[in-house]
């Protein structure tokens, strides 16, 4: 059991056991987020830098406090306060940023592979919090928590994702990771969404919805995005048509098991993918999701940083 | 200039069926003199020191590379490349002539710029260049551009390569209007309706790594097209850089049909499937895109059984502001000219080609194509040379390039053979010295 990596990009570089490590760290992390005071002094003295070059309230918030609650120090740079929109180029940010001595740059951008970019580029650790289409690792083990913690395990199970699998870096990271530890994944949305060769990456893909939820012990919903409609790609004809035919309501719930958990990873369109019926109902665990994201990033800037060799170094220093 | 004599060469000049071990003579013209057995013990008793003897023993000698399709970015890009750099590049790969593509700034859209670039190649000396004009004013895909003057002025072709001709209207009429004038157009086949922010081919592998693809039908559709175009006109279609097993199938049927359509494939299409991109190295990214392997092999397949005409390299320098950023937003093209006959053997190497194939499809048959003079090696023939050692391997190293650019995917990869000289008319335009750098 272990993590040795200086950065965390994608699921796919990941192995069996790096994943359980960073799941099970979460997990003692999750429980230091339930009691009255939440600070831990593991990361003082350690700086950590959110680059967020893409709107996010949810993951940016979730990063922000978890670094807090390990006592490092943050700073936030993106939006309308970088140079990005001075024409610098995405290296050189990061490279300045780097010159100040961070630990850690978590990373947000809208184009794939600029976590990987500035991984290699950087000496110091990077997480991906979200890259194009690419990965959105952090959100997958969150999401995998949940389940592990609702479920014991994923050997078995069948997870559906629903939605615009096309344009999401939640549904590959979680298909990857998913699939690795053990668990079947559909992908369902109509044919324009549903990228092609998923296969590859372990996914089976089902044109309906009733089939796809049929027997799922999952059922992950996506977010539509009207842009992309208005942007020309001809997807779907408009949201409604899209409502009826693979949003979850209370109708098309009662083709699933009773037991299902409903997860999305937000932010929700309600009354588009999700019915306020399902998404408040007793099969939620959205919330839950929200709450594991800050023990699961508290566990991925941890591990990259090192702190659990350091904290190993220490345990043997007291027992010589 | 004194004769210059080859000696004892493995001579191959596919135009005539050569292959053997011979001498050749240069003429004081920089033409042709002789070809053939033994020229050493005559020349040598006859002209005594009037003759420069050069021993080539254990090399080939074959006509110079001729290369269709290069972008040598003079004028206005020439922190890129310039005709000089890019020149010295095509000599250290063999090549001696080359046709230069019209997408520099401005657009060789009229005959000063195309008389601009032949001056300047002139200077240069390094390679014969032989411009490609626009096929639309400033490359818009609005109205023709000046076509009859700069083909008076030397222009080959026309293409709005980097573009394709959307318009299938103007394509219409492009393919009529260059009938008179007896040159192709040239087809960048990509229709931006079916993807228009692509970075890579829309597969398995696009999917795996987020990036927006782009279907191969983009390719297919486009050639279609333009066969049909070009079958009623009876205009002269050359597909640049064909990518996919649709596109080349598509083509051989055409020629079948006899359809006046040529084509060329790149040794980056013909070497690299769509895995390459994984890592998002952004010198694996051009247009056309990698494609998977099943379309490699039918590139492959196609360059053997001269579906494909020629081998072109689509030489594409790109400086690091353009490559170093991010994945999407890198400039698409990778350079070509120093690694070409290394990529080319590799497909003899693999078995898919003969020695005097490969040499075909870098000189003889690129000549033909285009009806550009050289490629051939016989009595009075233009002595546009290359030198190379089959059996040495070259070190791919990017900052050795004799380009200006360092945009290459095989940065690190040791291929088959070496450029030992270069000859242009009969004199040197390259020459390498045995196992060192590039």
């Amino acid at each position: 059991m272990s993590f040795a990596r200086k950065d965390l990009v994608g699921i796919a570089d990941l192995e069996e056991h790096e994943i359980l490590t960073l799941l099970d760290t979460a997990e003692r992390f999750r429980e230091l987020n339930e009691r009255p005071i939440k600070k831990v002094p593991t990361l003082r003295g350690r700086s950590v830098i959110h680059l967020f070059l893409e709107p996010s309230t949810r993951t940016r918030t979730s990063f922000d406090i978890a670094a807090k609650r390990m006592s490092a120090d943050t700073f936030s740079v993106g939006g309308v306060t970088s140079s990005a929109v001075k024409g610098e180029t995405l290296l050189d940010t990061a490279r300045n940023l780097h010159a100040m001595r961070p630990d850690v740059i978590v990373v947000r951008h809208k184009m794939a592979g600029t976590a990987a970019l500035l991984a290699k580029a950087l000496p110091c650790s990077v997480i991906n919090a979200g890259d194009g289409f690419h990965e959105h690792p952090t959100q997958a083990l969150l999401d995998a928590l949940t389940l592990r913690q609702r479920l014991g395990g994923f050997e078995g199970r069948t997870v559906t994702i629903v939605g615009d699998i096309a344009h999401s870096r939640v549904a590959r990271s979680n298909v990857i990771l998913l699939t690795r530890l053990g668990a079947r994944v559909r992908v369902c949305g109509p044919r324009t969404l549903i990228p092609p060769g998923i296969e590859a990456l372990g996914a089976v893909a089902c044109d309906r919805l009733r089939d796809a939820i049929e027997d799922a012990d999952v059922v992950m919903m996506l977010r539509i995005q009207q842009e992309r409609i208005d942007q020309g790609g001809h997807y779907f004809p408009n949201t409604r048509e899209y409502s009826r035919l693979y949003g979850l309501n209370l109708d098309t719930m009662r083709r699933a098991r009773p037991d299902v958990l409903v997860m999305h990873p937000g932010p929700v369109n309600r009354g588009v993918e999700i019915s306020p019926e399902v998404a408040d109902g007793p099969w939620s665990v959205i919330l839950d999701q929200v709450t594991n994201g800050v023990a699961v990033r508290m566990s991925a800037m941890y591990h990259v940083m090192g702190a659990d060799r350091a904290e190993a170094a220490v345990q043997r220093g007291a027992d010589r | 200039m004194r004769k210059r004599l080859f000696s004892g060469a493995r001579i191959v000049d596919p135009a005539r069926g050569l292959d053997a071990v011979a001498d050749l003579l240069v003429g004081e013209d920089g033409r042709v003199l002789d070809v053939g057995p033994g020229l050493r013990r005559a020349t040598g008793s006859a002209a005594g020191g009037e003759v420069e003897v050069v021993p080539c023993s254990g090399l080939v000698l074959a006509p110079g590379f001729v290369d269709l399709h290069v972008h040598l970015r003079e004028p206005g890009q020439e922190y890129k490349e310039t005709i000089e750099t890019g020149g010295r590049a095509a000599a250290a790969g063999g090549f001696t002539t080359v046709c230069c593509m019209a997408n520099t700034q401005p657009v060789n859209d009229n005959a000063s710029i195309t008389r601009f670039i032949l001056e300047r190649a002139a200077e240069a000396g390094l390679c014969r260049v032989l411009p490609i004009g626009a096929v639309s004013a400033g490359m818009r895909g609005e109205r023709l551009a000046d076509i009859g003057e700069m083909r008076a002025a030397g222009a080959v072709g026309f293409s709005d390569d980097g573009l394709p001709v959307m318009d299938a209207h103007l394509m219409r009429r492009a393919l009529e209007y260059t009938r008179t004038f007896g040159a192709p157009v040239i087809a960048h086949e990509e229709d931006r309706c079916l993807g228009c922010h692509w970075a890579m081919h829309e597969g398995e592998v696009s999917t795996a790594l987020g990036l927006p693809g782009i279907p191969g039908a983009a390719e297919d559709v486009m050639v279609a097209r333009d066969i049909v175009l070009a079958e009623d006109t009876g205009g002269w279609l050359h597909v640049a850089h064909v990518s996919t097993a649709r596109s080349v199938e598509l083509i051989r049927r055409a020629k079948e049909r006899g359809v006046r359509v040529t084509t060329e494939a790149t040794p980056h299409h013909f070497t690299l499937t769509h895995d390459a991109v994984r890592g998002y190295d952004t010198s694996t990214k051009m247009a056309p895109p990698l494609r998977p392997p099943g379309d490699v092999a039918a590139v492959v397949r196609g360059l053997a059984d001269g579906t494909i005409d020629c081998i072109a390299t689509d030489h594409a320098p790109h400086s690091r502001v353009e490559k170093e950023v991010e994945f999407e937003l890198a400039a698409n093209g990778v350079i070509g000219l120093e690694t070409a006959l290394g990529l080319t053997l590799g497909l003899v190497r693999a078995g898919h080609l003969g020695l005097s194939q490969a040499v075909a499809l870098l000189s003889t048959r690129p000549a033909a194509c285009f009806g550009i003079e050289g490629g051939r090696l016989a009595p009075g023939d233009r002595a546009d040379l290359v030198l190379f050692d089959p059996d040495a391997e070259l070190l791919v190293d990017p900052a050795q390039g004799h380009s200006r650019s360092r945009n290459t995917p095989f940065g690190g990869w040791t291929l088959p053979g070496r450029v030992r000289r270069t000859v242009l008319l009969g004199r040197d335009t390259f020459s390498g010295v045995p196992d060192a750098g590039v």
